[in-house]
C-alpha cells in the first residue's frame, strides 16, 4: 500500500524542497478487554517547504493523533518520520528539544494552550531562551515576533495575561510562540475553527503569510474541508485512521471520489443553497414521511469502525457489499496528483474512474 | 395568573397542532421590545445589549448571527430572565403569546412563579455545550425525568413512557435510556439535549451554538432533524451562531448583530442575495465556500469595539470600509433598506445600500490593518 501511494506526487511538492514524510506511520492505542484501536494506519505523507498540506476528518478520524505523531508527541506503533531526509530518533529530552526547534505546533484552543498566570511577554521569552541560546537579544526578538504575528503595537501586549486578549489575539500569541523556535515545520491542529468566523479568515491570511515569509512546511488540520480549499495545496481526507482520498485541494473538493468525500462535501454548510432541505423539509418535500433519513448517513450509529477488519467506512457507505466489509481497500492513484480509497470508485465517481488507465479498479489486487 | 400551563394536552409526536409558518398579522409568539442588557463592572457599565427589537412568529426559525462579544447570548439569556448580577436589565418588555396561555405575558415582569411555569413548559433552551450540559452523573432516563417531572405533572409510568418516546424522536434507540451521558458520542448528547429541550412541548426553542463542538456530517444530520421536528411540532426556533453560512441554508429570517445592537434584518434570502449593512457583507465575505468558483476573501480587520467606552454614532465604524464623518452622528435606528421590495428587510446603516459599490480601496489592505489600536 506505501509502495502503491509513493507513486503519487504530492500536489504540495511543486511548492518547495521535502522537509518531512511519514513514511507508512500507524499508532495503535490499547483500549482495555484485549482490544487495540487502530487510531492511525499506514498513513504516508510528505510536507513541503512553503507548502501547505491539509488533514481533513471528523473528531476521532485519527487526524491530531497523526499530527502529534509528527510532532514526537507519542510514541509510532510502525512506520518511519523523517525529517530532512533523515529518520527522527527522539531518544532523549535533548533530541526532543533539537527536535522541537524544527517541528512547532499550534493547538486548537487559544484559551487552553496558555498559562492564565503568565504575560505575553513570559510566553514568548521562554521559547527564545531555549531554542535561541541565552546570549539571543531576548527582548527584540520577542517584539519582532509579536509584528509579524502583527500583534501590534507590542508594548502595549507584552505585560497582558491570556484573559485580557480577544481569541484571536490569543491565537496570535500561539504562533507567534511557535515561530520562537524558527521552526521549518508548523503543525497546527484546528488552529482557527476555535475562532468567530469572521476573524478565521484573517488568522488564515496570517498563516499564509508566515508560511510565505519563512517558508514553512505546514500542516493543517480541520474538519472544516472548506477552509482546506482556500488554504491548502494539497487536502488528506481522513476516516477512522486511514486517508481515504488525496490530491490538490481544488480537485478533491470539486470533484470528490471516496463516498466519506462526497458524504463530507454535501455536509459542508451551502449558503448559495437557498432552497436547502434544512430550511423547511416537511414544508415542501410532501413525500417524505416524518422519520425520513438522508441516504448514506445512518445518524444515530456514525461511529467509525476503527477496530475491525474491511474498509473503514463501509457501514456507512450506501455502495458497501461484501468485499467491502471484509476487506480494506488501498489507496491508489487516480491521476498522478490523486488517490482513492475505494473499492467501488467506478460507481461512486466514473467520470474520475474512467480517466484511469486501467478503465477503473474493478479488479482485485 | 397569565399562563395555563399545565392543561394542554401534550402530544409527542403527533402532528395536530402544526401551524402554517408565521402567517402575516398573527401575533409573534416571541416580541421582544427595546430590550437592553447592562454589565456593572467597577470600569464602567458594559452596554452588551442596547434598545433591540425582535420579533419571532409561529414557526419561524429566527437565525441571529453575530461574533462572540456581540450580546447575542446575553439578548437571548435576557429575554428570558436567565442572567444574573453584574448583569442587568435596564430596559424593555419580551411579551410572550404562545398557544397554551390565554393573554400575553411580559416575561420581564412576571413574579418567580409565573415565570417558572412558563420557562422550559413554553421557552426551552438547548444550552451551548453539549458535553457539559448534562449531568455526568445521572443517567439520560433520570436527566429526563427530572424535566418532565419539574415542568409537567403526570404519572410516574406515564412521566416513563413519554422520557423514552422523546428518545425516539431524536433518533435514539430506547436502550440508552440508561446510558450516562459519558457513554454517549457528540452527536448523541447533542440530540439527548434536544429531547430534553422538547420534553415539555415548547413553543419556543433556543438554541445556543448547538452544534458547533459537532462534526459537520452529524451536525448537518442534526439540523435536519430539528427542522422536521419543527414542522412536525409546530414550535418556533430561535438560533444563536457565529456562523452565518449556515444560517442562510436554515434561517428563514436572520438577525444580525454587532456591539450589542441589531444591524441589519431579512428573510435569508434577502441577506443572501441583497445585504445591505456593511458589516452583513464582510460576515458574508469571510467564510470560504466550498461550491462555486473560488472568490476573492477579504474578512473584516480589526475588532470589535470596548462596550465600556462605544464610540459615537455607528458601532461598526471603525472597520467599515464605507466609513464617512456621518456615520458618527449616525441614529442607529433600523430602516427599511430603500431598494428592497420586501419592507421587512430592515438595516441600521442609512448610507449604504446592497449595491452600494465598495470605496476604491485607498487605504491599507484589511489584512494587514490587525487588531491595532485596540
Amino acid at each position: 500500500m506505501s509502495g502503491q501511494a509513493a507513486t503519487l506526487t504530492s500536489a504540495a511538492a511543486a511548492r518547495g524542497p521535502l522537509a518531512m514524510e511519514a513514511v507508512s506511520v500507524s499508532k495503535d492505542f490499547k483500549i482495555g478487554h484485549g482490544q487495540t484501536l487502530h487510531a492511525v494506519r499506514d498513513v504516508s505523507f510528505n510536507l513541503y517547504r512553503g507548502a501547505v498540506v491539509a488533514l481533513v476528518g471528523e473528531s476521532g478520524s485519527g487526524k491530531s493523533t497523526a499530527a502529534r505523531l509528527l510532532a514526537g508527541q507519542e510514541r509510532l506503533t510502525s512506520g518511519e518520520i523523517k525529517l530532512d531526509g533523515k529518520p527522527v530518533q527522539v531518544r532523549h529530552r535533548s533530541d526532543f528539544r533539537r527536535y522541537k526547534g524544527q517541528v512547532q505546533y499550534v493547538f486548537q484552543d487559544p484559551f487552553a494552550s496558555l498559562n492564565p498566570v503568565h504575560t505575553v511577554r513570559y510566553h514568548l521569552q521562554r521559547p527564545v531562551r531555549l531554542h535561541q541560546g541565552q546570549d539571543a537579544n531576548v527582548d527584540t526578538e520577542v517584539v519582532a515576533l509579536m509584528e509579524q504575528v502583527r500583534l501590534t503595537p507590542a508594548k502595549h501586549f507584552l505585560a497582558k495575561y491570556p484573559h485580557e486578549l480577544s481569541g484571536g489575539q490569543r491565537q496570535r500569541v500561539s504562533f507567534a510562540r511557535a515561530l520562537a523556535a524558527r521552526p521549518s515545520v508548523l503543525l497546527a491542529d484546528e488552529p482557527v475553527s476555535m475562532l468567530d468566523v469572521s476573524i478565521r479568515l484573517e488568522m488564515l491570511s496570517l498563516l499564509d503569510d508566515l508560511r510565505r515569509r519563512f517558508s514553512l512546511a505546514m500542516l493543517y488540520i480541520t474538519h472544516d474541508i472548506a477552509s482546506a480549499r482556500y488554504f491548502a495545496d494539497e487536502v488528506l481526507v481522513m476516516y477512522a485512521g486511514e486517508i481515504v482520498e488525496r490530491g490538490p485541494a481544488e480537485e478533491v473538493t470539486q470533484q470528490p471520489a471516496h463516498p466519506y468525500t462526497q458524504l463530507l462535501v454535501a455536509s459542508a454548510p451551502d449558503p448559495d443553497n437557498l432552497g436547502s432541505a434544512l430550511r423547511g423539509a416537511g414544508r415542501r418535500g410532501g413525500g417524505r414521511g416524518g422519520n425520513g433519513r438522508r441516504p448514506g448517513s445512518p445518524a444515530a450509529q456514525s461511529q467509525p469502525n476503527v477496530t475491525a477488519a474491511g474498509c473503514p467506512f463501509h457501514s456507512r457507505c450506501p455502495l458497501a457489499d461484501g468485499r467491502c466489509r471484509l476487506q480494506d481497500p488501498a489507496l491508489l492513484p487516480i491521476t498522478a496528483t490523486r488517490g482513492a480509497a475505494c473499492w467501488h470508485l467506478d460507481v461512486a465517481a466514473p467520470e474520475l474512474a474512467s480517466g484511469l488507465p486501467g478503465g477503473g479498479r474493478t479488479t482485485t489486487n | 395568573m397569565s399562563a395555563h400551563p399545565d392543561q394542554a394536552p401534550l402530544p409527542v409526536a403527533a402532528s395536530s397542532q402544526a401551524p402554517g409558518p408565521g402567517a402575516p398579522g398573527q401575533d409573534p409568539v416571541l416580541a421582544i421590545r427595546d430590550l437592553s442588557v447592562v454589565y456593572r463592572t467597577p470600569g464602567g457599565d458594559v452596554r452588551a445589549v442596547d434598545q433591540v427589537n425582535l420579533d419571532l412568529a409561529a414557526g419561524e426559525v429566527i437565525g441571529l448571527a453575530g461574533e462572540s462579544g456581540s450580546g447575542k447570548s446575553t439578548l437571548v439569556y435576557g429575554a428570558c430572565r436567565l442572567l444574573r448580577a453584574p448583569a442587568l436589565i435596564t430596559s424593555g418588555s419580551v411579551r410572550y403569546s404562545g398557544r397554551r396561555v390565554t393573554k400575553p405575558a411580559d416575561l420581564l415582569r412576571l413574579s418567580p412563579d409565573e415565570l417558572q411555569r412558563l420557562r422550559w413548559r413554553e421557552i426551552a433552551i438547548v444550552f451551548q455545550s453539549a458535553m457539559n450540559a448534562l449531568n455526568p452523573v445521572l443517567n439520560v432516563r433520570d436527566q429526563l425525568l427530572d424535566v418532565i417531572h419539574a415542568h409537567l405533572r403526570m404519572p410516574r409510568d406515564q412521566a416513563r413512557e413519554r422520557a423514552a418516546s422523546l428518545l425516539d424522536l431524536v433518533g435514539i434507540p430506547r436502550a440508552r435510556l440508561r446510558s450516562y451521558p459519558h457513554e454517549l458520542s457528540g452527536g448523541m448528547r447533542q440530540r439527548v439535549m434536544i429531547a430534553m429541550a422538547l420534553a415539555t412541548d415548547p413553543e419556543v426553542v433556543i438554541m445556543d451554538e448547538p452544534p458547533t463542538a459537532l462534526d459537520v456530517v452529524v451536525q448537518r444530520d442534526i439540523l435536519a432533524q430539528i427542522v422536521e421536528l419543527k414542522d412536525e411540532l409546530g414550535f418556533s426556533i430561535l438560533f444563536i451562531t457565529h456562523d452565518l453560512s449556515l444560517l442562510l441554508e436554515l434561517a428563514d429570517r436572520i438577525a444580525v448583530m454587532y456591539s450589542g445592537q441589531l444591524l441589519e434584518i431579512g428573510t435569508a434570502e434577502e441577506i443572501h442575495r441583497e445585504a445591505a449593512h456593511p458589516y452583513t457583507k464582510g460576515l458574508l465575505n469571510s467564510f470560504p465556500s466550498l461550491r462555486g468558483p473560488r472568490r476573492e476573501l477579504a474578512g473584516i480587520a480589526g475588532s470589535p469595539p470596548d462596550l465600556r467606552r462605544p464610540p459615537p454614532g455607528c458601532p461598526f465604524l471603525p472597520r467599515c470600509e464605507y466609513g464617512t464623518a456621518a456615520c458618527e452622528a449616525v441614529d442607529m435606528h433600523l430602516l427599511p433598506v430603500a431598494t428592497s421590495k420586501d419592507p421587512e428587510h430592515v438595516t441600521a446603516c442609512p448610507f449604504v445600500l446592497p449595491q452600494t459599490p465598495p470605496p476604491v480601496a485607498a487605504d491599507a489592505q484589511p489584512e494587514t490593518a490587525g487588531e491595532a489600536g485596540s
